[in-house]
């Protein structure tokens, strides 16, 4: 292999990482603030840390008047938990988008969180199939209201390149609301990172997706219309089982 | 049967059949018929004479691996076919083929034989309908238990509705004791859960911390790949799809699997050029796996989003950013072409090759990182070495292949042993390591990053020096490809994971009439109960990161 010495310093300085510098690592003292540690530490001199230029700006009242619904808006968009959730191709470029060099935590939105109850929005990244439909609903269902869906690639918008498959859900749409939709196979990093931000937008601006009845539902068997597919498994299946039910001859 | 019990002693220096004569001399009147196979001789045998047939080739004729159960409906008949070969020389190959009748299609069970065959027939059940005798288990593997109808057969209609329950989602704590008596404990883990790689859900069942028994259950992204390549042309419509099957950045290995398959089916030749740039972009894309497989091993071990696997992802970005400047793409590469690849390496060509050299000069000082966060830390060499045991003779029963496979000292790599690309021009080793644990495991992944680099500097090297006007990338290949009625091909390639292998069969039109895939996930993973029961559960977990499976190519 082509592999220098250790010792010798590689010729490109911007591809250093940081273990490999020479220097240590020193701050230069002079360009650190020094008021308020002055001020402690002699004892003397006004301790001026809540008076900031916003303060002054308001003059002596310390509040600052909004709308609550605003605020909370703000809130909610300033700092999104999302559902560690990965189900496909999606959820590699999710991670890529999670972890260094894209890094989705700068923009408030890069905590993963394992279990749905602590979380208030989840990246569908995939394909949805039969089998998983009914779980995903189950995951989606049990989140914290209120909460927040960013459909991840093509396989989300329609059932992308597996569409004509007999097991593939045409979109995730069918199941949960979907507030954004990043279209892409897969998307960038990039794009989904511009998702999330639109999403913070419509959160504060206090929009989200209307909650309406999805054609694919959770039901209980004996709630199905009594057709043959349903005379056929009333022996397999209970009465009070959560079942879903697929009409692929109307799915788009 | 004529032939007689040959006795253990004088079995040892004996050539062993090989051509299709000599097998049918061998297997006598068990063969009913005579098939050719591109890729093998093929024997048709009675159905109820399966495991008598797959015996005498284990034991007589060295056949001792069942790469691929390939079942299919054609006008007159179900047809399941065993692919045979041998660890010991993969170029031998044996296809048994065994013809069922329509309105009973009942066939013996090979699951005796070969523990593999126990989900390869439970899958030709569940997506053919064939009927297999003796199987320990027989019911859906892919598709709800609820389903109607086998989508796969010929009379399969596709509108009709379908209802899937909820049921495996049971509150476990409702009923959570298994056995009346007993004190074991039921757990889902899964399908949603970020310890298994994706959506796989395993069926747990705990006597205190001890596993007691655990059942895979796949099937939660089965998204009709064999479907779909099978309503698709050979020339260009099913070359996407196989990014999709491992989609941990394995792309270009996984088009090379449906590329060698449809080549060989088509004769046709592929330059020497091109072959040297998919060699160098395959093993790129079997650096980026391997990575993944670390970080999300070592995410599994110590539980959280700590620096390995952000340095794992570090260094998978760089090779995503070469592979980017190759194919334009990200993950998705659509790179391959029958006959060769879509275009040249990117211009200015030397750029380009001082990007990849400059990533070779960084890759062993980050593969030494890995060895001082990883390996050499005492906290994941007490979780892993000894845990998850899988040995050789288990694992070749299974069908486990690649680093599975070579982590229990199975020295077999389709690289070197059924040489294809530019593979047998190159200097390279097939790592193995014998501790047959969860730590071997993950050694052979860190030790195949350093032999990639190496072929591929080596790439670099003849590409540098490749004379302008002989850089042809793309054989004559004609617009439109109907391969000869009724010829059939297996072929595989070595995948990140293992053997990677694709069953075409041609029906005279410009689509395939069956498509099958050989995914080494799917085999790699049978063997987690093997390697977890009775072990304590944090080590089920280091388990199945060592595995090392993505969903994709599981379920397909």
């Amino acid at each position: 292999m082509g592999q220098k010495p250790a010792g010798e310093p590689p010729e490109d300085g911007e591809k250093r990482m940081s273990s490999e510098r020479d220097t240590p690592f020193v701050t230069d003292d002079t360009q650190v603030q020094t008021d308020t540690r002055d001020a402690r530490m002699t004892g003397g001199g006004a301790d001026n840390r809540f008076n900031s230029k916003l303060r002054e700006a308001f003059g002596s009242s310390p509040f600052i008047l909004t709308k609550f619904d605003q605020f909370m808006n703000w809130v909610r968009g300033s700092s999104m938990f999302m559902l560690q959730f990965g189900i496909a191709c999606c959820s590699i470029e999710m991670m890529h988008t999670y972890s260094v060099k894209h890094d989705l935590d700068r923009f408030a939105a890069g905590v993963p969180r394992a279990s749905p109850r602590q979380a208030d929005v989840i990246i569908v990244p995939g394909t949805i199939v039969s089998k998983f439909a009914p779980r995903m609903k189950r995951v989606y269902d049990q989140m914290p209201e209120p909460k927040f869906v960013v459909g991840m690639g093509s396989c989300t918008i329609s059932g992308g390149p597996f569409q004509e498959g007999y097991n593939v859900i045409k979109g995730a749409e069918e199941v949960i609301p979907v507030d954004i939709h990043v279209p892409g196979c897969p998307p960038r990093p990039e794009a989904l990172i511009y998702g999330v931000a639109k999403l913070q937008q419509r959160i504060a601006e206090g929009e989200s997706s209307p909650v309406t009845v999805k054609p694919y539902e959770l039901e209980q068997f004996n709630d199905l219309e009594r057709d043959e597919i349903v005379e056929k498994l009333a022996d397999q299946i209970d009465e009070d089982d959560l079942v879903m039910r697929y009409n692929w001859a109307d799915s788009p | 049967m004529s032939l007689e019990e040959p006795t253990p002693e004088d079995g040892a220096v004996e050539v062993l059949p090989t051509t299709g004569d000599e097998i049918a001399e061998l297997l006598g009147d068990l063969v009913v018929d005579r098939e050719e196979h591109v890729n093998a001789p093929g024997f048709v045998i009675r159905p109820d004479t399966v495991q008598e047939t797959l015996r005498r080739l284990r034991d007589e004729a060295g056949f001792d691996h069942l790469s691929c159960v390939t079942a299919e409906e054609r006008e007159d008949r179900y047809e399941s076919i065993y692919h045979l070969t041998s660890f010991d020389d993969r170029q031998r190959e044996a296809s048994v083929i065994v013809p069922t009748t329509k309105d009973d299609p009942v066939s013996e069970s090979a699951e005796p034989v070969f523990r593999t065959a126990d989900w390869h027939e439970r899958e030709a059940y569940d997506l053919i309908g064939i009927d297999y005798d003796d199987h320990p288990d027989l019911r859906r593997i892919l598709l709800p238990d609820t389903w109607q109808g086998h989508p796969l057969s010929q009379n399969y209609d596709q509108d009709r509705p379908q209802i899937v329950t909820l049921k495996e989602w049971e509150n476990p704590l409702a009923d959570d004791h298994r056995e009346e008596e007993g004190d074991t404990m039921y757990v889902n883990i899964g399908p949603h859960h970020p310890a298994t790689h994706g959506v796989l859900h395993v069926k747990t069942v705990l006597d205190g911390e001890q596993v007691a028994d655990v059942d895979p259950d796949i099937g939660y992204l089965h998204r009709c790949e064999e479907q779909m390549c099978q309503t698709k042309t050979y020339r260009h419509q099913i070359m996407p799809y196989p990014d999709r099957w491992d989609y941990a950045s394995s792309g270009l290995l996984n088009e090379w699997a449906y590329a060698r398959a449809a080549e060989d089916l088509n004769d046709i030749e592929v330059p020497e050029y091109a072959q040297i740039i998919r060699t160098m972009g395959a093993e790129f894309c079997r650096i980026a796996s391997h990575m993944l497989a670390v970080g999300t091993f070592a995410l599994d071990v110590y539980g959280d989003f700590t620096a390995i696997f952000m340095y794992a992802m570090r260094d998978r970005e760089k090779v995503q950013s070469v592979l980017e400047e190759l194919t334009g793409q990200r993950m998705m590469f659509n790179y391959f072409r029958l006959g060769g690849v879509v275009w040249d390496l990117p211009e200015p060509r030397e750029d380009f090759f001082e990007m990849i050299r400059d990533y070779l000069d960084e890759l062993p000082q980050a593969v030494e990182e890995y060895h001082d966060l990883i390996t050499s830390n005492e906290i994941l060499q007490a979780r892993t070495i000894d845990t998850g045991v899988l040995p050789p003779e288990v694992a070749k029963s299974y069908g486990a292949t690649g680093p599975v496979a070579r982590g229990s000292g199975i020295d077999y790599d389709l690289r070197r042993d059924d040489p294809y690309g530019y593979y047998d021009e190159l200097e390279w080793d097939v790592i193995t390591e014998d501790g047959c644990d969860n730590f071997s495991r993950l050694l052979v992944r860190l030790r195949e990053v350093e032999e990639s680099a190496k072929i591929i500097e080596q790439c670099l090297d003849l590409l540098e020096d490749w004379p302008e006007d002989e850089r042809n990338i793309q054989a004559n290949v004609p617009r439109t490809l109907r391969p000869d009625d009724d010829t059939e091909i297996y072929r595989a390639v070595e995948a990140a994971k293992g053997e990677l292998g694709i069953y075409i069969r041609a029906d005279g039109t410009e689509k395939p009439g069956r498509f099958k895939i050989r995914s080494p996930c799917f085999s790699n993973l049978q063997t987690l109960p093997e390697m977890s029961t009775g072990e304590y559960i944090p080590d089920m977990v280091a388990s199945l990161g060592s595995l090392d499976i993505v969903l994709g190519e599981v379920d397909r």
